[in-house]
């Protein structure tokens, strides 16, 4: 009946760590978050803060930070409407407490919570989700598409959390607090993590490569466009996130030329085979001396085309790499992340263009595939999916 | 007999705050915050009273009365299946004199106050003679592996993300409410040394 004192860390041996704690004392007490407080001035990049409250969920329209970390949950059977009430008012607690740079509550190692680096945390609810609350859900599983071999550890899921930030650490502290309030309520069904450029490495904005090299997010929508393609009126939108593995073994046997015939880009400056820059519309009526398209009808860009703004996807990628094999070829690919209004309206029609005749599909394969509505955000006192499930 | 489990902890020098990383406060040993079974999550229990109020509510600030001579900040409660848990958070005594809390009530539970004190080399938990001091303007932290309101008994299951309702007693006859989330917690699982409260022993 009795617990043991096994170690005993004083003040000395935890010269940083102490201040952090000091820090997070002064947090607690004003409420204010000021990162790194008294550990010396944080750099801007840990101590940058993300709003979490508002209309709309965060983590969606910002500009994605360099790590992410996609959670998946499984609810067990019999989960009822008041069990994912009682789960999701934890889960956006803690949610707003760590996108502002203050620990969770209960947090075993608060320290890890005080740079939070643009860290944001998105959930969504899969059709599982909305069927244990027996409400109809808004989004339901993608049809099959013959490009697919679909993986069921990559793939489906009850619930979803997206956390991001500019710090790999912050995001696996993130998500082990988040988990650990999720766990009692459901199994966690697959996790997949990726990165982008880090911050600083490039402009803000510019456009970043995939592994396959590619300029990968030109066409994606901004400013009011966005607005138009990624948002209901009540502020819910969809998410599809697809796992997508690149054979770069294959990528390697092509010449470059053969590359940007697959894509219809320039690799180096991302630009349609029509026009000079990469923002430049592709002029798909143009023709060859040979009387052929120039923009041929079989790559990439063409057929991911889409005119209409509202019909654009909002694309979210972060690029995957494992550990290669004994053979030393990778296990690479992309986390394809796409918010729209609407899956079926916007990403459906788009995605059966691709797979019916996107030269890239020689060169990678979907074995991963998910959908989730995202509800509204939140206010102070609300929490995430409080309308669905209230 | 009660298991414990050997925890490494840290103090942290020149802060208020009793470091929040590390060791825990007390419950017993069944007291693991197991998985929400459809079953058990299903039914409607004392323990989901007030559950409206949600975590996003007891987040911004503990519930107390309007001039209160204290405030509970970041309330939250050890999710149990059963047996002894506890209940953390900060008291913020916002006024120019000094107060203290002589006892802590709930619905679900009978409680005490405790601290947690070096016994023979050993960490155990006790009941804190005189309750809980809060110098004027001061704070004063209730955290796992130091002062805590410990639930004795809990009359049902405190699922996570359940509501539970405290009201605290001041020396001066004064009453505090506030409302505390359940959370799983696997630490806090430090024994009991009911040295204070014989009609604790065998507990």
């Amino acid at each position: 009946m009795t617990i043991r004192r096994r170690t005993i860390l004083t003040g000395g041996a935890l010269a940083g760590g102490g201040v952090a704690v000091g820090a997070l004392g002064a947090l607690a007490a004003s409420g204010a978050p000021k990162p790194g407080a008294g550990a010396g001035a944080a750099p801007d990049t840990g101590s940058a803060v993300v709003a979490f409250h508002g209309a709309r969920q965060a983590g969606i329209a910002t500009e994605p930070p360099a790590h992410a970390s996609f959670v998946a949950f499984t609810l067990p059977g019999g989960t009822d409407r008041r069990a994912l009430g009682r789960m999701m008012r934890l889960l956006t607690d803690d949610a707003r407490r760590l996108t502002q740079g203050v620990p969770a509550l209960g947090d075993t190692d608060a320290q890890l919570a005080v740079l939070p680096a643009r860290l944001t945390v998105t959930f969504g609810f899969g059709p599982g989700l909305y069927s244990a609350a027996k409400v109809a859900s808004p989004v339901k599983d993608l049809p099959g598409f013959t490009i697919d071999r679909l993986e069921k550890r990559w793939s489906g899921g009850d619930l979803l959390i997206q956390i991001c930030a500019d710090d790999a650490l912050t995001v696996a502290h993130a998500q082990r607090m988040l988990i650990k309030d999720a766990r009692p309520f459901g199994a966690v069904r697959w996790v997949q993590t990726g990165f982008r450029r880090s911050p600083g490495v490039q402009q803000a904005g510019f456009t970043q490569r995939n592994l396959l090299g590619q300029l990968d997010g030109t066409a994606n929508p901004a400013g009011g466009a966005l607005d138009t393609a990624v948002w209901a009126p009540d502020g819910s939108t969809t998410l599809v996130v697809r796992r997508i593995r690149t054979e770069i073994e294959k990528w390697d046997l092509l010449s470059v030329t053969d590359k940007e015939n697959a894509v219809g880009r320039r690799m180096d400056s991302g630009a349609p085979f029509t026009g000079v820059n990469e923002r430049d519309e592709p002029d798909f009526a143009a023709l060859d001396a040979g009387g052929l398209p120039v923009m041929p009808d079989y790559a990439h860009v063409t057929r991911a085309h889409v005119t209409d703004p509202a019909l654009k996807i909002l694309r979210r990628p972060y690029n995957y790499d494992g550990a290669p094999n004994a053979a030393g070829h990778p296990d690479s690919g992309l986390i394809f992340a796409s918010y729209q209004a609407s899956i079926e309206r916007q990403y459906l029609p788009l995605q059966q263009r691709l797979a019916e005749r996107d030269l890239l599909n020689e060169w990678i394969t979907p074995i991963g595939s998910a959908v989730f509505a995202v509800p509204a955000g939140c206010a102070e006192d609300g929490w995430i999916g409080a309308e669905v499930l209230g | 007999m009660l298991s414990f489990s050997r925890r490494s902890f840290a103090v942290a020098v020149a802060t208020a705050a009793v470091a929040a990383a590390g060791l825990a406060g007390c419950a017993s040993d069944s007291s693991d915050a197991a998985p929400d079974s459809p079953a058990a999550g299903a039914g409607s229990t004392a323990t989901e009273a007030g559950s409206a109020a949600g975590a996003g509510a007891s987040a911004a600030a503990g519930a107390e009365a309007p001039g209160a001579a204290l405030t509970v900040k970041d309330p939250w409660v050890k999710a149990v299946d059963s047996g002894m848990t506890a209940a953390f958070g900060t008291l913020v005594n916002t006024t120019s004199a000094d107060v203290t809390v002589v006892s802590a009530a709930t619905s679900v539970s009978p409680m005490e106050l405790h601290e947690m004190a070096m016994d023979n080399g050993k960490m155990v938990m006790r009941p804190k003679e005189g309750g809980f001091l809060i110098k004027a303007g001061g704070t004063h932290e209730l955290s796992p592996g130091g002062d805590h309101l410990m639930l004795m008994k809990p009359s049902a299951a405190i699922k996570p993300g359940d509501e539970l309702t405290f009201t605290l007693t001041l020396a001066d006859g004064g009453k505090v409410e506030f409302s505390a989330v359940a959370k799983p917690f696997a630490g806090a699982q430090e024994s009991y040394a009911p040295s204070a409260a014989p009609s604790m022993a065998g507990m």
